[in-house]
């Protein structure tokens, strides 16, 4: 695999130490500007609250385990699922995949050297660190109970600390959109020679989507959330009907941000997942460019489905069935990506190795969740399904399950490029299999329920829900067994001495033409591109050939 | 935005430019890079603001009679002369941006001075509206308190306009800091030909906060 794609510095033997050894102390860490030990601490910090969100989940499973009170009174719960949602959002999902292995990786796939803006990189996690530190304090303050969405007028009269919570997540916006201006820059100026647009692995035009929606949809959520400190503190009135204002243009404003927000979650999944099955299938990918092109349509037609949210909170029905359509409609390019994945994989020669398997429950459970948005981006019968269990299923399959899903597979494929060291990788395939079984067995009982008619954030529930739950229940213990299992297994790897080759699954981009892990600098000299990046036919590509297969 | 400029370059004796960065082959390269990261920021700022203009135009629609009533309130002599003074500002700053391509340095110092100094004035007039409007009790939400007041409801329209100057006010601010730092690289003759891109971005940000007041002054101040 190591056919001369590196031109440059390929006759210096001069050694430089890797960017984990080299410069040494926790200052060198905190002051540094590489893209890797910044992806680094934002996967080790996202991991951190990860693991704050996921026990608050599994405290909300253990309450609803019987009709009444279990283990929590009304009001704690309300704060519990508050913090587990305003964290997993917030925290977790919005920036793992682009802060930490977006950080990571996308200058290597690009063959450069850096982001753009290196110190507008580190100033993106002291302010993730900045929001994260608020939105614990918001505990000090007796915690939130307005739900993550913060609707008004509830959040503009209840107490606690609403506006630190509000200002964590604004504080937090900053550092999205830092991080989406420093990948538009960077994928625009920073490509190797010889990379045209059509050259890049599709894992940069996912998050150079994403980082289209960061930038235009993230300040209007940030603005949105001031106006409420500004309503709390000051009463300016635009949401408050009492004084004139209106409650539900709040609804408009934080969806507008919001929906776009989802596919800030999604859109980064999809670029893991196109990365992982073209190596695993060792098959060149197929339909690269519908695959490109679906990502952008995707996050230029995320801003105008919002108010499909808000179906049943008074707009006009001619409103309403415009954002139906539009809303079946974005549908058509998640379907065109899940397509080609699965037409990537058609006759290939696969391989299960752990990040496939994760790639493969992605698959799975991302279509499940789609198609569940379709139920509720009808009309109809979204009028039955508003704000029940089935909601709450939906959207933890596409942003808990295929987002969380795609970053296990995406932290299990460049593991060994980030440290140098290997996982128990059978191990990692039983986790795999778990972490599945488990995550199907929490969320689809919830579908039943919804359907049923069991409504989302209440505390107690009718007896009749009661197996339906407990289902639910044990799948969560099962669900954060595989992921236990998958944290020993990760941190045990730590154990084995460094000794990955550059290239152990065999990938055709760019960050497996260098060392694992890499030096400070990526490279040695400056890669020149010499092939596609999936290019897997079975000769060599002669040198000069720069064309995609087809 | 400081993470636009470069340091200097740690490897500067192998005849790179002084403040090419590592990670960029040339300095047109950079240069492009830094414009690109700025257009990018000024979108957000334009879409942070968006939010307050959307709410101001469906809160106006709703209470017509209350906004035209609160306007009556503002100086419209003031309001004409801060706009003078940032349009004047505007054009010190291009000039600045001229100077620094040129290799002008003594011009560069000094359409810099001025442009500090017309954001200053535009400061201090806006701190005597202000004080006039606590004064009288024109004041956001429930702390308004202006007595006499024949229409009701006329706190929304000071609402905004607080949030939306003081939001401006605030950028106005962050822009003196900004080039009161360029104004410390010229004096110490960081900028030539070669190397301007932080006077061309700075720039392309105040003439942002200044088209921002363009519509901000007859929205607030010449409603009819």
């Amino acid at each position: 695999m190591s056919e001369g794609v590196l031109h440059a510095g390929a006759g210096h033997a001069a050694h430089h130490a890797d960017y984990l050894e080299e410069p040494k102390g926790l200052w060198s860490w905190l002051t540094t500007v590489d893209h890797k030990r910044i992806g680094l601490m934002y996967m080790w910090s996202v991991l951190f609250f990860f693991l704050v969100g996921g026990l608050f989940a599994l405290l909300i499973r253990l309450e609803l385990l019987t009709p009444k009170q279990t283990i929590m009174d009304a009001e704690t719960y309300n704060r519990v699922f508050t913090l587990h949602g305003a964290i997993m959002t917030f925290l977790v999902i919005i920036p793992a995949i682009p802060g930490a292995l977006g950080n990571f990786a996308l200058p290597l796939l690009l063959g450069a050297k850096d982001v753009a803006f290196p110190r507008l990189n580190l100033a993106s996690l002291y302010i993730y660190w900045t929001g994260a530190a608020m939105a614990v304090a918001t505990l000090a303050l007796g915690g939130v109970d307005t739900g993550w969405t913060f609707y008004t007028p509830y959040s503009t009269t209840t107490g606690g600390g609403v506006s630190l919570m509000v200002l964590a997540a604004f504080v937090l916006g900053f550092s999205s959109i830092f991080t989406g201006v420093n990948f538009i820059a960077t994928v625009h100026k920073l490509r190797a020679p010889g990379m045209g647009w059509f050259e890049m692995p599709l894992f940069c035009w996912g998050m150079y989507a994403t980082a289209i929606i960061q930038i235009l949809a993230t300040p209007v959520l940030g603005i949105t959330l001031l106006l409420i400190v500004m309503e709390r503190v000051l009463g300016v009135g635009i949401f408050d009907p009492q004084l004139g204002g209106d409650p539900v243009l709040f609804q408009h404003f934080f969806w507008f941000y919001s929906h776009p927000a989802v596919y800030i979650m999604i859109l980064p999944a999809m670029a893991v997942i196109s990365e992982v099955i073209p190596t695993f299938s060792k098959k060149t990918i197929f339909g690269y460019k519908a695959i490109a092109f679906s990502s952008v349509a995707i996050a230029l037609l995320g801003f105008l489905v919002w108010a499909h949210h808000m179906f049943v909170a008074g707009m006009s029905l001619f409103a309403g069935a415009i954002f139906s359509f539009l809303t079946f409609f974005i549908a058509v390019p998640s379907a065109i990506k899940v397509f080609n994945w699965i037409a990537t994989m058609w006759r290939g020669s696969i391989s299960l190795e752990a990040p496939m398997l994760h790639a493969i429950s992605f698959l799975l459970i991302f279509t499940i969740g789609g198609l569940t948005g379709l139920f509720l981006a009808a009309l109809s019968t979204d009028v039955h399904l508003h704000d029940t269990y089935f909601v709450v299923a939906h959207f933890h399959f596409v942003m808990a399950g295929a987002n969380l899903i795609a970053l296990l597979a995406g932290m299990h494929y460049w593991w060994p490029k980030m440290f140098g060291r290997m996982y128990n990788r059978r191990l990692a395939a039983i986790a795999a299999g778990i972490i599945f079984v488990g995550f199907n067995l929490t969320f689809l009982p919830q579908f039943v329920l919804g359907s049923r008619g069991m409504p989302r954030r209440y505390f107690n529930y009718l007896p009749q829900f009661q197996d339906l739950h407990v289902i639910s229940t044990v799948g969560s213990w099962v669900l954060a067994a595989g992921l236990f299992l998958t944290a020993a297994y990760l941190l045990a790897s730590f154990r084995q001495p460094k000794g990955m080759p550059a290239n152990p699954w065999g990938g055709r981009t760019l960050e497996w033409e260098t060392t694992s892990p890499p030096t400070t600098h990526n490279f040695e000299g400056q890669p020149v591109l010499q092939h596609g990046p999936y290019d897997y036919r079975p000769e060599p590509a002669p040198v000069g050939v720069k064309e995609m297969a087809h | 935005m400081s993470t636009v400029t470069p340091s200097a370059h740690p490897h500067a004796e192998h005849g790179h430019p002084p403040f090419l960065q590592h990670h960029f082959r040339e300095m047109a390269q950079q240069f492009d890079a830094a414009k690109i990261g700025m257009w990018l920021f000024l979108v957000t700022e334009v879409l942070l603001f968006g939010g307050l203009f959307v709410g101001y135009g469906i809160m106006h629609a709703r209470h017509p009679e209350a906004f035209m009533a609160a306007h009556h309130h503002l100086d419209r002599t003031l309001g004409a002369l801060n706009t003078v003074v940032l349009l004047i500002s505007s054009f010190t700053m291009v000039m600045s941006v001229w100077a620094a391509q040129t290799d002008r340095r003594k011009l560069l110092i000094l359409f810099l001075a001025l442009t500090i100094l017309c954001a200053g004035v535009f400061m201090v007039v806006k701190y005597f509206e202000y004080s006039h409007k606590f004064h009288e009790g024109l004041l956001p939400g429930k702390y308004y308190s202006h007595k006499g007041d024949t229409v009701p409801g006329q706190f929304m329209f000071f609402s905004f306009y607080f949030m939306m100057t003081g939001l401006h006010g605030i950028h106005v601010l962050a822009g003196m800091v900004a080039i009161a730092w360029l104004l410390v690289r010229a004096l110490k003759g960081h900028f030539s030909s070669e190397y301007y891109s932080p006077v061309e971005v700075t720039g392309l940000y105040w003439h942002l906060v200044d088209l921002i007041w363009i519509y901000l002054f007859p929205l607030m101040y010449l409603i009819s």
